[in-house]
This record gives structure tokens, C-alpha cells and sequence, in this order.
């Protein structure tokens, strides 16, 4: 590297007084990345693109759009019709809205797949969930802002959910609603919240993700920690500066992401009622219940787990520790091994019987409620927790007592909720389910200890790409 | 990069329909599929003149203005106005109607709804298969019910069109087909054809843009396309040393 020489002119002048050039080092040109990112790393720099987009498009949609509940629906219908490409603004926002999610759920994924959230990544990773739940919200109150019969009766659904709080339930509910009812004040501060305060939020803890990130660098998909083998000039072996490497490598990602979101919002996007519900067509009105109630896709996997147990304030629990158990994932898995390359099979199997899990709860979460998808329902929460509980289990090798144990406890506890809810009516359903989760919890506890399928693959020294 | 395929079952499996609201009552209803056209500029105006002459007397289009309608189906101002416009309205002007929500209550029971939307919320085929199962039913006070919207309010304006049918059920109550109690003014498949051309209308209505964003997107995706081949090779280019 050539020596630094202090720039002069205009760059100059400013660079003396705002530090331009040396953040230009720092995060671009000297900030070393690893060579290996595959095709699962895009999806960091394509989400901080949709978060631009949406902000883009957002602040074109507050010109036309009117926060009130007489004029709401209509100024919407105006965009779509009277605004010069308001409706390719408003549907580039609608698509954002759930490209956002997928390209979040696939990012998230990565990091459990390659260990992302391990030690030194705790701090990113918990930002990053941060991330995730105003997401979550900001998604939540923008979907009721076009005001139709969807986003009426889900916000009053996920709004009562509130109620069942012990103590202040109903006064928080009303609190919220700043009404009785889902009405004009809601509607007016879910607004300002939606375009203000929770963008101003999710910008803030962007900033802090990629500020950890850039303290400790990227992990990678061999889960190799690239400084640990530095050149003569204390640069990583292993690395390659971001700029111009990754941002010209993130550009192709860009333009394959953007064929795919021009793709829905031309051709398609209502996406056959998941991304734009059928029924949001029709005005909110208080007095008409529509026949089916489904949240937007991203939500049906926890709406499944709401629904999963009968009683509403245990469902909302349950949902509230299948979000609140993403925070402590780095430390119920504190195994070493980062990376599922160089862990064992059963650990692949657990993410793999998530996944399926996780997608099955989704689909579900459109559905309306029947005995056996409700039993279906609470099975694969079932499994959404076994996957936290198992890859506790895994995070170190555990002898035979332990193991047996732990399989025994897991059981008891499937089996005495089932004691608790068997009746004539679904034995069947409940015993079917019982043996197939309760075999599941035995071979994956206790095989490790006849087979060597819990065994880990030794962890090269440097990136073997 | 093959991995990007993997993405690509995601999309299809999104594809894949969320059926629109209601449950199908019968399979009888599901015999009646609409055939979409909206590029088809002659049907929108028959579609348009049949809605004015027919539907309007009732229904609104609140959302839709003369002046979008005129452009988007090709009609000059002129004889649009002749053609379609029954009242002192201006171009500029929405279609709504002078019918009080007070007297329409009065009359038919309920009001009759603004269908700007109504493709969009219960899709096509709906409008399409409630325009065509009107049938005798002396319970009604209007003498009419319907198989896709049990207990309409609405009267069964298209009878002298279409011809009076009755409903045959089979041992369990459930609706099979329908039987012709006496022949309307158009034949079986001239009131086919109509009801098509309403509902190719009022689709249309529910979403105008439609017909600008399948041909503007094509060019848009040329364009990305293009974007992601340069994209592409100079990745390639500035990655060759990496290795």
C-alpha cells in the first residue's frame, strides 16, 4: 500500500474539518471482508436497500395519502387512480413491505446457518432482532393505514392480544387505541408512528448493526475468523477490501433482487392475496366482521403459534417467547463450531426440521381453524421450541445421564400438557401427534449416543476456498 | 450464482392463489369463469355502455372519472358524451349518481354498493357467476335470489335479457343446474357474452392501471436485465486476481 498523502482542494479542506476520506478507508476501501461470501450474503446489503426504497417511496406516498379515517380509504383509491405513477409508488411500497420480510427471514436464516450470532457477533445479532421487531411494528401500523376491512379487523385482533396482559390488559388495549374501539385516534397515531418514530428507530439500530458489524468484522460461510491470520501489513490473509470487491459483487445481487421486485409490482402485486389482501378492497367498517381473518404472510407463523393454544393470553404468551427467544440464541448455542459445514449431522437436521417447521406455521397462519389444523398447529410450535431446546442440547457433547434426562423432561413436559387437554373428541389426533413429536425429542436426544451423527467436522485454520 | 434458483420456489409457491373470501358454495357456481380481457378495448366499451344503461340507474363507480374512462377505452369526447354520459355531468367529474342513499334504503332495503372495487375485493368470476344465477325464488320479495349471494336485496334487472331460470337441486339439497323458465330477449350466449363485457369493465374499474403496468414493466425489466448483465461482468472482471 502506497504511503497516505494529505489531500488538498476542496476534498481538502473539508476532510480536515469532517473526516470523509478516513471513513471512506475504514468502511470501504480498507475494510477487509472475507473472500468466501456465497450467494447467502447478499441479503444484508439488499435489505439496507428496500429500507431506502421504502423510505423513498413513503415520503412520496405522505404527499397524496390523508391519516383520517373518513378520507383514508379514498386518498388511497386517489393514488392508485388520479397521482402520476401513484400506484407504481404505491406498489413498489406494498411489495417492499413483504420483500422486506423475505429478504430479512433469508438473512436471518444465514446467521443461524453459519453461526453469525456467535461470540464476538452477540451485539449484531441482537441489534439485528432489534431490527426485526420494529419491523415488525412499522409493518403492523403501515397495514392499517390504507383502512380496509383487513387491516380493520387484523389490527383488532392484534390489538386485543394486549388485553389479555394480566392486571392492565383491557386499560393498555384502550391505551393503545386511544379509543374503545379501532377508530380515527388509532388510525392518526399509528400513522405519525409508521412514518416517524419507528422509521427513526429501525435507522438507529441499522446503525448500530453495521456498527458492530465493522468492529468485529463479518463472519463468513467456513465460520473462520479472518484476523486471526494477518499479512506483513496487518491486513487479513483471508479478506479483501469491501470496496470495490463486494460493492460491485452486491450490484449483481441488486439487479437480480430488482428483476424479481419489478416482476411483482408489474405483473402481480396483489401475489394472489398475500401481499395486498382481497378483502382490504373493501372500506373498514366496524360492523361487519370479514368471514376470514389472516394477518399479512409474515406474521402467520407466530399467528400460528397465537392460535395453537386455545386459551388467549397463554397463546399470546407463547407467541411473545417465540419472538423473545431469538434474543438469547447466543447463548443457548454457545457450541464453537460456527459454521453447519463443519457441524454435525443432527444439528443439520434440527435447522433443517425448523425451517419446515417455521414455513408449515406460516401456511397454516392463512388458514382458518380446524381441529386437525389446529392440532397441526400446536405441533409444529411444538417444534419450533424443540429446535431452541435442541440446540442447547447440542452446544456441547453431553454424556448419557444428561442426555436421558433431557429427553425424559422433554416428554413429560409434551405429555402433561396433553394430559391436561385429552378428551373423547381428539385422543386420536393427540396421540398421533404425542408419539411423533416424542420420537423426534428421543432420536435426536439420544442418538448421539449410539451413532456418531452428533459428530463435528474439525475447522480448518484458514478459509478453504 | 445457480443458488439463486433456490429463490425461485419461494416466488412460485406465492403464486399460488389465497381463493378469494368466500368458500364455494357449490360446484355450480365454479362452472362460471370469466374470461379476462381487459386489453380488449371493445369489450371495456360495451362493458361501459351496458353499466351505464343498466347498472348506473343504482350503482356508483366513485372512484372512476368520465375524462380516465374516455382516454383508457378510446371513446373521443364527443361521442362519448352522447354515448355515455346520461346527465349534466363534466368530464372531469367522477360517476356517481343522484340516487339518495335515504331513498335507495327505502326502496330496495339496502343501498345499493358503489362498485368501483368490487372486482378487486370478490374478483371476476364473482361478479360474473352473481350476474348469471339470478333465479326464481317466491320467498324474495323481489321475486329473485341468488346462488353466489344468498338473499341479495338487489332485483334481477337483466331477467327480460336473460330469461327467467329455475334452481334444480338434487336428493341433498345441493344445487346442480338451471332450468330456463322462459327465454329473454338475448340467446344463452349473447347474455354470456354481455354479463363477460360487464365484468371485463368493471375489472378494469377496480384497478385503471393495470393497463399501463404490464406494458410499462416490460420495458423496466429490459432494463434491470441489461443493468445486471454489465453488473454481472464486471464482478467477473474486477474478481479475476481473487484465489
Amino acid at each position: 500500500m502506497s504511503e497516505k498523502t494529505e489531500p488538498s482542494g476542496v476534498i481538502g479542506w473539508i476532510d480536515s474539518r469532517l473526516p470523509i476520506l478516513s471513513f471512506i478507508r475504514d468502511h470501504l476501501t480498507n475494510y477487509y471482508a472475507p473472500k468466501n461470501f456465497n450467494f447467502w450474503y447478499f441479503f444484508g446489503s439488499l435489505a439496507f436497500l428496500i429500507l431506502f426504497l421504502q423510505i423513498f417511496t413513503g415520503i412520496f406516498l405522505t404527499m397524496h395519502y390523508k391519516p383520517d379515517a373518513k378520507l383514508a380509504f379514498d386518498s388511497v383509491e386517489f393514488i392508485m387512480r388520479d397521482v402520476n405513477l401513484g400506484w407504481l409508488i404505491r406498489y413498489m411500497h406494498s411489495t417492499g413491505a413483504s420483500a422486506f420480510f423475505i429478504v430479512v427471514y433469508l438473512h436471518m436464516f444465514r446467521a443461524l446457518m453459519y453461526g453469525s450470532f456467535k461470540k464476538p457477533r452477540e451485539l449484531i445479532w441482537l441489534f439485528g432482532v432489534f431490527i426485526y421487531l420494529a419491523l415488525m411494528a412499522e409493518a403492523f401500523m403501515g397495514y392499517l393505514l390504507p383502512w380496509g376491512q383487513m387491516s380493520y379487523w387484523g389490527a383488532q385482533v392484534i390489538i386485543n392480544l394486549f388485553s389479555t396482559v394480566p392486571f392492565v390488559g383491557p386499560d393498555l388495549a384502550v391505551w393503545i387505541r386511544g379509543d374503545f374501539a379501532i377508530s380515527d385516534p388509532t388510525l392518526t397515531r399509528f400513522y405519525a408512528l409508521h412514518i416517524v418514530a419507528v422509521p427513526m428507530v429501525i435507522l438507529l439500530l441499522v446503525f448500530l448493526h453495521l456498527a458492530a458489524l465493522h468492529t468485529v468484522g463479518s463472519n463468513n460461510p467456513d465460520g473462520v475468523e479472518i484476523k486471526k491470520n494477518k499479512d506483513s501489513e496487518g491486513n487479513p490473509l483471508d479478506g479483501i477490501p469491501f470496496h470495490p470487491y463486494y460493492t460491485v459483487k452486491d450490484f449483481v445481487g441488486i439487479g437480480v433482487f430488482l428483476f424479481l421486485f419489478a416482476l411483482t409490482v408489474f405483473y402481480i402485486p396483489e401475489m394472489g392475496g398475500y401481499f395486498l389482501e382481497n378483502a382490504n378492497f373493501i372500506p373498514a367498517n366496524p360492523l361487519v366482521t370479514p368471514e376470514h381473518i389472516a394477518p399479512v404472510w409474515y406474521f402467520t407463523p407466530f399467528y400460528s403459534i397465537l392460535r395453537a393454544i386455545p386459551d388467549p393470553a397463554y397463546g399470546a404468551l407463547a407467541m411473545a417467547l417465540s419472538i423473545i427467544v431469538l434474543f438469547f440464541l447466543p447463548w443457548i448455542d454457545s457450541n464453537p463450531i460456527k459454521s453447519i459445514r463443519y457441524r454435525s449431522l443432527l444439528f443439520k437436521i434440527n435447522l433443517f426440521v425448523f425451517v419446515i417447521s417455521f414455513l408449515v406455521l406460516g401456511w397454516l397462519g392463512v388458514k382458518s381453524v380446524t381441529p386437525l389444523y389446529s392440532e397441526l398447529a400446536l405441533r409444529f410450535s411444538q417444534m419450533y421450541f424443540l429446535f431452541f431446546t435442541l440446540l442447547y442440547f447440542y452446544s456441547q457433547s453431553r454424556d448419557s445421564l444428561y442426555s436421558y434426562a433431557f429427553s425424559f423432561t422433554l416428554i413429560s413436559l409434551l405429555s402433561i400438557y396433553d394430559i391436561l387437554r385429552i378428551s373423547a373428541d381428539n385422543y386420536i389426533n393427540l396421540l398421533v401427534g404425542l408419539v411423533l413429536v416424542g420420537s423426534f425429542v428421543l432420536l435426536m436426544s439420544l442418538l448421539p449416543l449410539f451413532t456418531n451423527f452428533n459428530k463435528e467436522k474439525e475447522v480448518p485454520e484458514r478459509l478453504t476456498e | 450464482m445457480n443458488k439463486i434458483y433456490i429463490l425461485l420456489p419461494i416466488f412460485i409457491s406465492l403464486f399460488s392463489n389465497l381463493s378469494f373470501a368466500s368458500s364455494p358454495k357449490s360446484s355450480l357456481i365454479s362452472d362460471y369463469k370469466y374470461s379476462n380481457g381487459i386489453n380488449n378495448t371493445a369489450s371495456l366499451q360495451r362493458g361501459a355502455k351496458y353499466f351505464v344503461n343498466y347498472c348506473m340507474g343504482c350503482h356508483s363507480l366513485k372512484y372512476m372519472r368520465f375524462s380516465a374512462l374516455a382516454k383508457d377505452i378510446e371513446v373521443e369526447e364527443k361521442l362519448f358524451f352522447k354515448n355515455l354520459v346520461f346527465t349534466n355531468k363534466k368530464i372531469g367529474e367522477t360517476m356517481e349518481i343522484s340516487m339518495k342513499p335515504s331513498d335507495a334504503e327505502l326502496w330496495f332495503g339496502a343501498v345499493p354498493p358503489d362498485l368501483s372495487l368490487i372486482a378487486r375485493s370478490k374478483g371476476g368470476d364473482w361478479v360474473y357467476s352473481y350476474l348469471n344465477t339470478f333465479y326464481e325464488d317466491d320467498d324474495r320479495p323481489t321475486g329473485f335470489n341468488n346462488l353466489v349471494y344468498p338473499n341479495t336485496a338487489m332485483p334481477n334487472i337483466l331477467v327480460s335479457l336473460q330469461g327467467s331460470q329455475k334452481l334444480v337441486l338434487d336428493s341433498y339439497n345441493n344445487p346442480v343446474s338451471f332450468e330456463k323458465v322462459s327465454d329473454g330477449i338475448y340467446s344463452e350466449i349473447k347474455y354470456q357474452k354481455m354479463t363477460n363485457d360487464i365484468t371485463n369493465f368493471l375489472t378494469y374499474v377496480s384497478e385503471p392501471a393495470k393497463l399501463k403496468r404490464h406494458s410499462m414493466g416490460f420495458w423496466v425489466l429490459i432494463f434491470i436485465f441489461i443493468f445486471t448483465i454489465i453488473a454481472y461482468y464486471t464482478k467477473k472482471e474486477f474478481w479475476k486476481d481473487i484465489k
